[in-house]
């Protein structure tokens, strides 16, 4: 499978905090992989490396063929690099129609606002919220704000798409929903890495898991693997219970 | 177009009509109007379409005051030297508002209120260029009388409100207008879809900085004398967000009749309470703000709301 994506030992530094270390990670065409770790690992740091919201201090970005690492996150979203925020992002004001406009609007130089609010419309359409169209975006509910991030990076036409925690704060009902869209967005080509601390859907959905603790990959490769490597449980569970289970051994 | 476009419209088309009714005063008066209206609709178009509180508005007047003032001085006639003071404005502020527009919130307000300093200061030590603290004389035209005068600056001053009032119509139905919206909402959403938050922030401010200069320019050919403490006045500035809070941010109806509304609370209070008039006035505003904090054209819509209750 070609690449679409590789960091070349990136880091980024904040202050005295060395959020990431060296970390080097090639993503293929086609793809949906899990990036996991514990809280404070550096996953979302990583996302906001690659999109150019903070730049990294280290290292290369190379997302198809062409170097990223200092470009700004608008040209990035231009070229096909989308996302979804851990904390919705939408645009209070305006209706969800006009939210999932703006990104087919501004991510194509040349789109009218008559167009992007037809493609708007699809979009919507996909995620389950053609009802709610001409909604105030502020009043959805939590599970509908998060669809309408998925329908906004949607509208984009994203190569790769990264999903920052869309199912935290879901009810079990609303998560397979969001479960079925993503197994939908994969089987239709789009490159997915999803940050998910919901072990099932991550092994439901990805065909390859990355795991991040304390700023460094510590882990890459098939579920079962990681699932078992020891580095993997001793960041999750402590180094106590790894020996206590065994795997050390 | 929507309907309080038309009513915009109407409306400046009617003042048009008041030279048939009033004297001097009254184009003064009306002269003064539209300045106030260009000037906050100018501001609304930074600081109510991309919610950036901008207080350069009065560095930008001076500026196109100067421009224009220099210009008439030196002889070009004030049908050249008004475009070139809004040009002039407009490439200086885009120019700026890349670095400016960076900072956010009670931070860009700062920024933006110590360009009257620099400008001031700058206009204060070009000397030979300004006249600096002396100010500058601008020569009259040609005149045919004051009645004669006060027509034609009241026109000219007019004819910019139209323009400016075309221009932010435009600004708010196009596509700059639907991303300073989303700027304004979510600026870190904005930047993820793609949008050049700086480009679109700077063509903003260029645009809000651009009528306001021709405004300042006109005012220097009306009043045939300026100098930095009178057209780099900060109260330029701190007018037109009052006039744009009365009638409500982001509407250009609302901000235009704001402006009209508060130069008529000005001269009212001004006639009736010479000796405390700016604190009757500071007390009317806030008492304004206090009980309509969306301005004047909630009004209707909060009428409309209660009835809709009531059924």
């Amino acid at each position: 499978m070609p690449e679409i994506l590789r960091l070349q030992s990136v880091s980024r530094r904040f202050g005295g905090l060395q959020a990431l270390r060296d970390i080097s990670l090639t993503v293929n065409k086609g793809e949906v992989i899990g990036l996991i770790g514990p809280n404070g690992a550096g996953k979302t740091t990583l996302v906001n490396v690659v999109t150019g919201v903070t730049p990294a201090t280290g290292g290369a970005v190379v997302f198809d063929g062409e170097d990223i690492t200092k470009v700004k996150t608008y040209r990035s979203a231009r070229l096909g690099l989308s996302r979804t925020f851990q904390i919705v992002q939408p645009f209070a004001e305006f209706s969800a129609l006009d939210n999932v406009a703006a990104a087919a609007l501004f991510s194509k130089p040349g789109e009218s606002l008559k167009a992007a609010r037809e493609e708007a419309r699809r979009h919507l359409a996909f995620v389950g919220l053609e009802a709610q169209a001409a909604q105030e975006a502020a009043t959805l509910t939590l599970a509908m704000r998060k669809r309408l991030e998925l329908a906004k990076a949607l509208a984009m036409r994203p190569k790769l798409l990264f999903l920052d925690e869309v199912n935290a704060g879901l009810n079990s009902a609303e998560v397979e929903r969001a479960t079925a869209l993503i197994h939908q967005l994969a089987a239709d080509g789009i490159t997915i890495v999803m940050i998910e601390h919901l072990m099932k859907v991550v092994l439901n959905v990805c065909s390859r898991i990355v795991v991040l603790h304390n700023g460094r990959l510590i882990a890459d490769g098939q579920p079962r693997d990681v699932m078992t490597n020891p580095a993997v449980i001793e960041a999750y569970l402590g180094q106590q219970y790894a020996q206590r289970a065994g795997v050390h051994g | 177009m929507s309907r309080s476009n038309l009513i915009l419209l109407a409306l400046i088309a009617c003042i048009a009509a008041l030279p048939m009714f009033g004297g001097a005063y009254a184009l003064r008066l009306g002269t003064i109007a539209c300045m106030y209206a260009i000037l906050a609709l100018s501001w609304n178009v930074v600081g109510g379409l991309a919610g950036y509180p901008s207080f350069a508005t009065a560095a930008f007047f001076g500026l196109g005051a100067y421009i224009g003032g220099v210009l008439l001085a030196r002889g070009m006639p004030l049908a050249a030297a008004v475009p070139i003071a809004g040009i002039g404005s407009f490439l200086v502020a885009a120019l700026l508002g890349a670095a400016l527009l960076r900072l956010r919130g009670h931070y860009f307000a700062i920024a933006s209120l110590s360009l009257i300093e620099v400008f001031r200061e700058v206009v204060n030590n070009a000397t030979d260029l300004t006249g600096g603290g002396m100010g500058l004389n601008i020569p009259l035209s040609a005149s045919a009388g004051v009645m004669a005068d006060a027509t034609f600056f009241f026109y000219a001053m007019w004819s910019l409100l139209l323009v400016t009032a075309v221009m932010v119509m435009a600004v708010s139905l196009s596509k700059l207008g639907f991303g300073l919206s989303c700027i304004r909402q979510n600026e870190t959403a904005a930047n993820m879809v793609g949008l050049n938050t700086t480009l679109y922030k700077s063509i903003a401010f260029g645009l809000s900085a651009c009528f306001v200069g021709s405004a300042g320019g006109i005012y220097a050919a009306w009043v045939h004398y300026i100098d930095p403490s009178d057209v780099f006045d900060i109260l330029y500035s701190v007018k037109p967000i009052v006039m744009a809070l009365i009638g409500g941010l982001g509407s250009p109806l609302g901000v235009t009749v704001g402006a009209f509304v508060y130069l008529g609370l000005e001269e009212v209070v001004w006639r009736n309470y010479i000796q405390i008039h700016s604190g009757v006035l500071g007390i009317i505003i806030v008492l304004l703000l206090l009980f309509l904090p969306h301005g004047l054209m909630s009004v209707g819509s909060w009428r409309w709301r209660r009835g809709m209750k009531n059924a």
